[in-house]
């Protein structure tokens, strides 16, 4: 008890360092993941591949690697000077990204083919379809999946901790190193992780619950 | 289709790697490692005589004793004070410390085993006995002699900066408002360095060495740490780096080890200071930190406790 | 795959639009890879000598030794998971409530918090009590690693196992039943063969999570593949610089090379299973499981796990 009271601060702050970093990797991951599926299916060979090439990099690299990557490699090849806060953010996005790929093009496919062929028949062009029959409905399959996907998110943020981001994780460390008892510690930090990812989960059952519209 | 095909081929290469990984040429890369300091005209390393029938009454070291082997932690990135090459040979000032010591308790060369340990997880390793000794720019303070006991110190340091070779506009630890400086979680420069009247940004890596890197890559100002280790990477790349020269803490350097453990705290003590009693302290530094073209200082007092 | 249904066969004027695209894609594709080694080049990483350094006998028995550790990790961690998830998942369909109970706990607990925790965690307990451990005292970190990517990675194999147990169809269990089989019968005989045989995709595509994983073993600086080169890179130097990129890049693809072998066996199993005729439909291959909202429906027969069964990394 006496560890989370002593060190409120450093827990607090940890906190929203995940709370935040979460956040922001998790719109940067949408972002990208809807856009690379949308590579995926899309009619322009080039794009098949490169959304092909994006999912089979990102997903069977180890995330530690990456965030190596954005330390070690990127301020070398792309741009320098980026704070640790942006590379962790570019090594959590691009990472969940690709699964969040993966789940959107598996919702696409879960839409029944007729509605795809009544669009067409209707005279849509391919982002048309897309974005005004396909995506809505693929919506509401990719939810369940997505919301695990944060869930790991939230989970994985723990490694920025390592590289000089301040997280929940970190605070485990620091205090660990410190000398105080490793069980108390873990166990408020992983309380402190039971609340981002519950919220997550509750979330979204909310939004499931919201657009889970008979079809 | 496509996915098996690129698995396969996948698997070959794996395998291919992992059989051409046995047959590969010696040397050549090895050179480049510099850090190990063996050039021509270097000093040669002391070596130690090895004491027999030692009998302090300490657990750690009956435990070492009935193994065989001594479990010493040490650095393995900073060239000429804990630093090792690609084929795993150990070498530097610490290494030769940790060596004397071992020596005096009892130990040759080869009945030592080394491990690896970070910064960040020094006080969690000694103190739950994962390693029986630790000798790796260990910083004897308050704060630590909580957790771990401390024999020496051996070596004095202070913390100092490493900049590019082209920089000016950091003179001293007083000319960094605003800049961005890399050190190592938990140590105590960079304790010292977050103070608000210095006025720097501060980034928190795990490796000296990778905080070198990102100075290298513009991506900070400076990093710092104790002069010793800087004055080795600065020997390290000449025409790259500098190290400032103007110490701003004193880092008295220890030898890390269980707390309670008085008898092999004391029995370390004694042979630090047999050691630079008989000028085997001397030589090793003069064939290993010397050759970063630091001078030789006199070792600081034993501090028993 | 239905991508073609989202457009119609392209027309002349499509297939000019098409082809303008397949160009300019084509072109942006190409000048980002040359802008990417243009750069390496600028920067002199693609220089002979930095590459020469994989051809030194230390550089190579360090990789190697890092695939090995890696390799030796993630089988013992693989098989005492699959083990872990088995027992999990059966005493969560258990009918008695405490067993079910503290399966559950115990497999929430573990899949909410984060595994590089999980891992420090029992390290440091360990450590603590390594004199009364015995075998795991002696390596900690080999174990703590090992213990923390097995709960971890148990606890949604037990998901998976679960949900491949229901999604066997009732009729059979009754049948079984009313042919006076016992309920270890039912569970040995019918259910869990079945579940096994259905999930195995999902469960390859699991252990390719695990693999993956080892690499955490960075926190508690276990010599595993990336902290051993991790560890190499800090100390080469080539024309005085770091080869942080050359090791990257072999690190990368050597990691690639090991994920994609063992994703292309989950492909090939769940094709064999297709051809095979059971009641029970083989899950989609390569997507690793965990799906609060399909794996949490306790109890109803569920239809195989489709591609929306998704889930990155730990």
């Amino acid at each position: 008890m006496n560890v989370l009271l002593d060190h409120l601060a450093d827990f607090r702050e940890g906190f929203i360092g995940t709370v935040l970093l979460t956040l922001a990797s998790g719109l940067l991951a949408m972002i990208l993941g809807v856009v690379i599926a949308g590579f995926r299916v899309s009619p322009v060979p080039p794009l098949r591949m490169f959304g092909t090439a994006w999912v089979t990099l990102f997903r069977n690299t180890p995330l530690t690697l990456l965030f190596l990557i954005a330390w070690f490699v990127v301020p070398v090849i792309f741009v320098p000077g980026l704070s640790p806060w942006t590379k962790a953010l570019l090594a959590l996005g691009f990472y969940t990204s690709a699964f969040v790929c993966e789940a959107v093009r598996s919702g696409i496919n879960t839409v029944p083919m007729g509605q795809a062929e009544a669009a067409r028949s209707l005279g849509m062009s391919f982002s048309q379809t897309l974005r005004l029959i396909i995506l809505p409905q693929a919506t509401r399959s990719v939810i369940a999946p997505l919301s695990s996907i944060f869930i790991a998110l939230t989970k994985n943020s723990a490694i920025a901790g390592a590289f000089s981001v301040t997280e929940l994780f970190g605070v485990q460390k620091l205090l660990s190193d410190k000398g105080f008892p490793i069980a108390w510690i873990f166990l408020w930090v992983a309380l402190g992780y039971l609340v981002v990812t519950f919220s997550i989960s509750g979330l979204f059952r909310l939004l499931e619950r919201r657009l889970g519209v008979a079809r | 289709m496509k996915l098996r095909m690129a698995a396969s081929a996948a698997v070959l290469t794996t395998l291919a790697l992992a059989l051409t990984a046995c047959g590969g040429d010696s040397g050549n890369a090895g050179d480049q490692t510099t850090g190990d300091g063996t050039g021509k005209n270097a000093p040669k390393l002391p070596t130690y005589s090895v004491a027999t029938g030692v009998k302090i009454d300490s657990s750690t070291l009956k435990r070492a004793q009935q193994a065989g082997k001594l479990v010493i932690g040490a650095k393995n990135d900073q060239p000429f004070l804990g630093f090792e090459d690609t084929t795993g040979k150990r070498s530097g000032f610490d290494i030769e410390i940790a060596k004397m010591v071992a020596a005096d308790l009892g130990f040759k060369p080869e009945q030592i085993e080394f491990k690896t340990v970070d910064s960040n997880v020094r006080e969690t390793t000694i103190s739950k006995g994962e390693v029986d000794l630790y000798v790796g720019t260990y910083t004897i303070n308050d704060e630590r002699k909580k957790q771990v006991g401390f024999a020496g110190p051996y070596f004095q340091a202070g913390a100092d900066l490493l900049v590019r070779k082209d920089e000016n506009g950091i003179t001293g630890a007083d000319s960094l408002k605003g800049k961005t400086v890399c050190s190592i979680k938990g140590s105590t420069p960079l304790q010292e360095i977050k103070k608000p009247k210095y006025g720097a940004k501060t980034i928190e890596l795990s490796k000296y060495s990778e905080c070198v890197q990102q100075l290298l890559n513009n991506e900070v100002d400076a990093v710092t740490t104790d002069d010793a280790i800087l004055k080795g990477y600065a020997a390290q790349r000449p025409t790259k780096l500098k190290v400032v020269g103007k110490p701003f803490t004193q880092e008295p350097y220890g030898v890390g080890m269980n707390k309670d453990d008085k008898a092999l705290r004391d029995a370390v003590n004694d042979a630090l200071e047999k050691h630079e009693k008989n000028g085997d302290y001397k030589k090793a530094y003069e064939a290993t930190l010397g050759l970063s073209g630091s001078a030789y200082p006199e070792p600081p007092a034993v501090n028993r406790y | 795959m239905t991508a073609s249904v989202l457009y119609d066969a392209p027309g002349p004027k499509a297939r000019l639009r098409n082809r303008v695209y397949t160009v300019l894609g084509s072109l942006a594709l190409i000048a980002l890879l040359a802008f990417v080694v243009y750069r390496l080049d600028a920067k002199g990483q693609l220089d002979p000598k930095v590459w020469d350094i994989f051809n030194n006998a230390g550089v190579r028995t360090n990789i190697r030794d890092g695939v090995l550790t890696t390799l030796k990790v993630f089988a013992v961690a693989g098989a005492l998971s699959l083990v872990l998830g088995l027992l999990l998942a059966v005493a969560r369909l258990s009918e008695h409530r405490p067993v079910r109970w503290l399966a559950t706990g115990f497999i929430e607990l573990f899949r909410a918090v984060p595994l590089l925790i999980t891992i420090y965690a029992l390290w440091v307990l360990f450590l603590t009590y390594k004199t009364d451990l015995g075998v795991i005292g002696d390596y900690t970190a080999f174990w703590g690693l090992v213990i923390g990517l097995t709960v971890y990675n148990g606890s949604v194999q037990a998901e998976v196992f679960r949900a491949g147990i229901n999604a066997v169809p009732k009729g059979q269990v009754e049948a079984a039943y009313a042919l006076g089989m016992r309920k270890y019968q039912v569970m040995t005989m019918l259910l869990l063969p079945q579940a096994i045989r259905s999930m195995l995709p999902t469960m390859i595509s699991q252990l390719v999570v695990t693999l993956k994983d080892t690499s955490l073993g960075y926190v508690i600086t276990y010599t595993e593949l990336l902290f051993a080169t991790r560890t190499m890179a800090n100390n080469i130097i080539v024309n005085g610089e770091n080869p942080f990129t050359a090791v990257t890049i072999v690190v990368g693809a050597i990691y690639i090379a090991m994920c994609l072998a063992l994703s292309s066996l989950a492909t090939w199993i769940e094709r064999r299973g297709r051809r095979a005729k059971t009641g029970v439909a083989v899950a989609a291959a390569a997507e690793p499981a965990e799906q609060p909202g399909v794996l949490d429906t306790t109890g109803a027969p569920l239809g195989p796990v489709d591609g929306r069964t998704e889930r990155p990394g730990d």
